[in-house]
């Protein structure tokens, strides 16, 4: 049988940095294919080639078996490739119909609706055409979102990260649509790192990492645990032989509880400690409560003053400031906008934490400088100079800034979400060197990464993140990636057995 | 037909133009406008030496120029910290509104005898008027969430017609033959000029000054980085600690105080008295003054002078040339319209068609 998509050795590189390297997939009518890899893994570049928003720089697409160039977005949907995005592009005070026939021109606004009727009808999207998008909730809306791919009747539908923003109902409903659309001949391409539910939907599953195509499995005969192995990599982990005498509690957390906006980021009952001189990791797939983790312990969320003790002292009510005057600091996974400003010089970003470096309301822009100086020259920060904007730096260049910045300020416990997300291989090293010997000096460090290898390399112990919860920490030599994997999918032993 | 240039993205925003735009839309501001002259009839050079050429030629022109732009300053000054924040103050007419209330209030207590000591209190109280009336917004904002835009526009009409209901009302002169005003105020309540012949008033150089300490709060000061932080990258604020909260009310607070001198100023100094139409717009000319200075307060010197020039050449256009009042308006939004055009070219750069890559 002729694939309905057949992708070549797609290949794409941005910058030095190949997104996708020489991946050749094919997708059969009727068939759901799920696109599993972690984030940065390509999944995303290799849809935006599918569907015409980014050129691959080499490699071939074939729909049923006859060669095309896929130019842009409205290319695609001419040759019946229709995709649903992550975030939702709808005018919230327009009505359904209207939405809907803003991205279908051949359908005059009049008779729209009908069609919108049969449509729902036909694949479980019940929708009123006539109701104001601002009174949908989350999963109505996405439903607004796949009518409007299928109106052009498309023989392909790529859906990216469909079930993030939904709840388990609406991803029962999601799947018995996407089901149905299947059985009608339509070509479905699942993106996700749900394993559980591309075990559910997906007969076949392309896995990803680093840009290329290193598997293609049929989940169903996979256990989670498989998948999370294939999905990470099979490289046996590199453990840094330390010789750590971890001292005295510098941080605990104790039923740490957190409900997110969306009710979806819960963090439950949480606990843990870590001790000076130690580094510990946490390991999961994002958006299992990572952020809300980080922002509980940074203070940018507060809660119950109990549940985050810094030294002893309850500090979990306490903003960002107060919990960096007791030795606290931060380092968070995104760079631009949240641990620096880019528009802002390097100077003026040392004063975002710089908490020594105003007096009475008086910014203290020599001491800032100088702050800032040292951290270039300490940590070896490609730039012009202090006056230079952040936006200038490459990744890895303002990675090593802003982790200077706070390493600079001799922290007694350092809290670092993805130290090198993003980061080229050079720099990766220089930031995990650093931390190591950080942790030399008596620091408490603890290290959220979704790089296994990463993580071995740094921990001296480690935890799981999943569904909000948290695995026993064991010693890092005392767990296989495999086991990893099983607990990433929230199946660890109880504390019971992990001490037995 | 494809159009045979294509707006392409610049790599970095071009510093230069960044500058070079406002005076580019000054400049194109009056060509139009002398387009404008020569569709009504009017000899265009004639149109422009009235509208730019006389206010400028004399002592006097200069100080009433200065006089237009203090209020146009003050106002221009605290919206740029506003809109640095990211806090849309669009009601600085009605905190003007407020503060000319406040403020007149106090002059009219004044009697002939009065201690030159109650000016800095019609100033205070002015300030106090004017922040009192940016805190509703900021508390609506604050407490509800409130859309600061709407609230603060919406409070402008409201401010006029309390103005107008006290100038009716309780204000009004008992002598002044029913007339919608308050009494002249007293000497002792005016504000002093400080150039013998003029109408010029010490709010000159307080604007001035005022400009100059705004500079220093915004590169100076903890709170003026913190809203610079807040307006840029508001999860930066959250992760270096910085309260939303007190940069919303910092900015609103300081606007409306500004706006509410810049309205004492106009009622105890050029006007004399509480009149129903104390202010030309000068709250709504001064979001434009904001952004001709590129949110710079002392950008927003140069660019309050350009506006007060064009409300003077637009009533002398009206009595010199018998043309419409409505010509400030309309060089206003011409100003407007050519700064938003030439903005455009601070991110993106002009090339022929056929030199674009190919791309969808």
């Amino acid at each position: 049988m002729t694939p309905r998509l057949a992708l070549t050795g797609i290949t794409k590189h941005y910058g030095d940095v190949a997104a996708n390297a020489d991946v050749t997939l094919a997708v059969m009518p009727g068939e759901i294919l799920a696109v599993l890899g972690e984030n940065g893994a390509g999944k995303s570049t290799l849809m935006k080639v599918v569907y015409g928003v980014a050129r691959p720089d080499a490699g071939t697409i074939a729909i049923d078996g006859a060669a095309v160039e896929v130019t842009s977005p409205a290319r695609a949907r001419a040759l019946g490739i229709a995709m649903v995005f992550q975030h939702f592009a709808l005018f919230d005070t327009l009505a359904v119909g209207e939405n809907i026939a803003l991205g279908a021109p051949e359908y005059p606004l009049a008779t729209i609706d009908g069609r919108i009727v049969e449509l729902s009808r036909r694949y479980g999207l019940e929708l009123d055409p006539r109701r104001t998008v601002h009174d949908l909730s989350v999963g109505e809306r996405q439903r607004v979102e796949i009518l409007r791919a299928l109106m052009s009747n498309p023989r392909i539908l790529i859906l990216d990260e469909p079930t993030s923003v939904l709840t388990p109902q609406a991803v029962d409903r999601l799947f018995g649509t996407l089901r149905q659309l299947a059985a009608d001949g339509v070509s479905i391409v699942f993106i996700s790192h749900k394993l559980d539910e591309i075990r559910r939907l997906a007969t076949r599953c392309a896995v990803m990492r680093g840009g290329r195509l290193v598997a293609t499995v049929d989940p169903r005969a996979e256990t989670e645990a498989g998948l999370a192995r294939l999905m990470l990599g099979a490289d046996p982990p590199t453990i840094a032989a330390h010789d750590s005498a971890p001292g005295d509690v510098a941080l605990e957390v104790a039923g740490l509880t957190v409900r997110g906006p969306e009710r979806r980021h819960w963090l439950h009952e949480l606990a843990f400690t870590v001790r000076r001189g130690e580094i510990v990791g946490i390991a999961g797939v994002s958006g299992n409560g990572q952020s809300a983790l980080m922002a509980s312990l940074a203070g940018e969320w507060t809660g119950r003053a109990e549940a985050v003790r810094l030294f002893g002292d309850a500090v979990g009510d306490l903003g960002p400031s107060a919990r960096r005057a007791r030795g606290l600091r931060y380092v968070p996974e995104e760079r631009l906008g949240h641990g620096a400003v880019p528009e802002l010089s390097l100077l003026d970003n040392v004063l975002l934490t710089g908490d020594a470096l105003h007096r009475r309301g008086v910014l203290r822009r020599d001491e800032a400088r100088e702050y800032a100086e040292g951290v270039i020259r300490g940590f070896d920060v490609r730039t012009a100079g202090p006056q230079a904007r952040a936006a200038a730096l490459s990744g890895g260049n303002l990675q090593r800034f802003i982790v200077g910045r706070e390493m600079h300020a001799r922290p007694r416990v350092l809290v670092v979400d993805q130290p090198t997300w993003g980061v080229d291989v050079g720099a990766a090293a220089a930031i995990r060197n650093a931390l190591i010997a950080l942790r030399g000096d008596g620091c408490a460090i603890l290290v959220v990464s979704e790089e296994i290898d990463e993580l071995y390399q740094l921990s001296d112990r480690l935890m799981v993140i999943s569904k909000g919860r948290l695995s026993p920490a064991v010693r890092a030599r005392d767990v296989s990636v495999d086991e990893l994997g099983r607990w990433m999918a929230g199946l660890w032993p109880s504390v019971a057995e992990a001490r037995a | 037909m494809r159009w045979p240039l294509a707006l392409v993205p610049r790599a970095q925003p071009s510093l230069p133009l960044t500058w070079l735009s406002p005076v580019a839309a000054a400049v194109l501001t009056l060509l139009a406008g002398a387009l404008l002259f020569f569709l009504m009839g009017k000899d265009p050079v004639q149109g422009l030496r009235v509208f730019v050429v006389e206010p400028l030629a004399t002592q006097r022109g200069w100080s009433e120029l200065a006089l237009k732009a203090t209020p146009l300053m003050l106002c221009a000054v605290g919206l740029t910290l506003c809109f640095r924040a990211n806090v849309w103050n669009i009601g600085a007419e009605g905190q003007l509104i407020a503060g000319a209330i406040a403020g007149g209030s106090i002059a009219l207590l004044a009697t002939s005898r009065t201690s030159p000591a109650i000016l800095p209190l019609i100033l205070f109280c002015a300030a106090l008027g004017g922040a009192g009336w940016a805190a509703i917004t900021a508390w609506l904002r604050d407490r509800f969430n409130a859309n600061e835009i709407l609230v603060s526009l919406m409070l402008v009409y409201v401010a006029q017609l309390l103005l107008s209901w006290l100038v009716h009302g309780v204000l009004r002169d008992p002598q002044g033959f029913g007339f919608p005003q308050s009494k002249l105020f007293e000497s002792t309540a005016r504000m002093p000029v400080i150039l013998a012949g003029t109408r010029l008033t010490i709010g000159f150089p307080v604007a001035l000054a005022t400009a100059a300490l705004a500079w220093w709060v915004l590169a100076r000061s903890l709170i003026g980085f913190q809203l610079k932080v807040a307006g840029l990258a508001p999860r930066a604020a959250r992760y270096a600690g910085f309260s939303s909260r007190r940069v919303l009310w910092f900015v609103l607070l300081l606007s409306g105080a500004l706006a509410g001198v810049a309205g004492a100023l106009e009622a105890t100094g050029p006007v004399g008295q509480l009149t129903p139409s104390i202010s030309p717009g000068y709250g709504f000319a001064a979001i434009i003054v904001a952004f001709v200075g590129r949110l710079h307060p002392l950008g927003a010197i140069a660019a309050s002078l350009l506006m007060a020039l064009f409300y003077i050449g637009g009533e002398l256009a009206q009595s010199r040339l018998g043309l419409p009042s409505a010509l400030t308006g309309v060089y206003q939004g011409l100003l407007l319209f050519f700064l938003l055009t030439c903005d455009t070219f601070i991110a993106y750069r002009l090339q022929w068609r056929r030199n674009v890559p190919a791309r969808a």
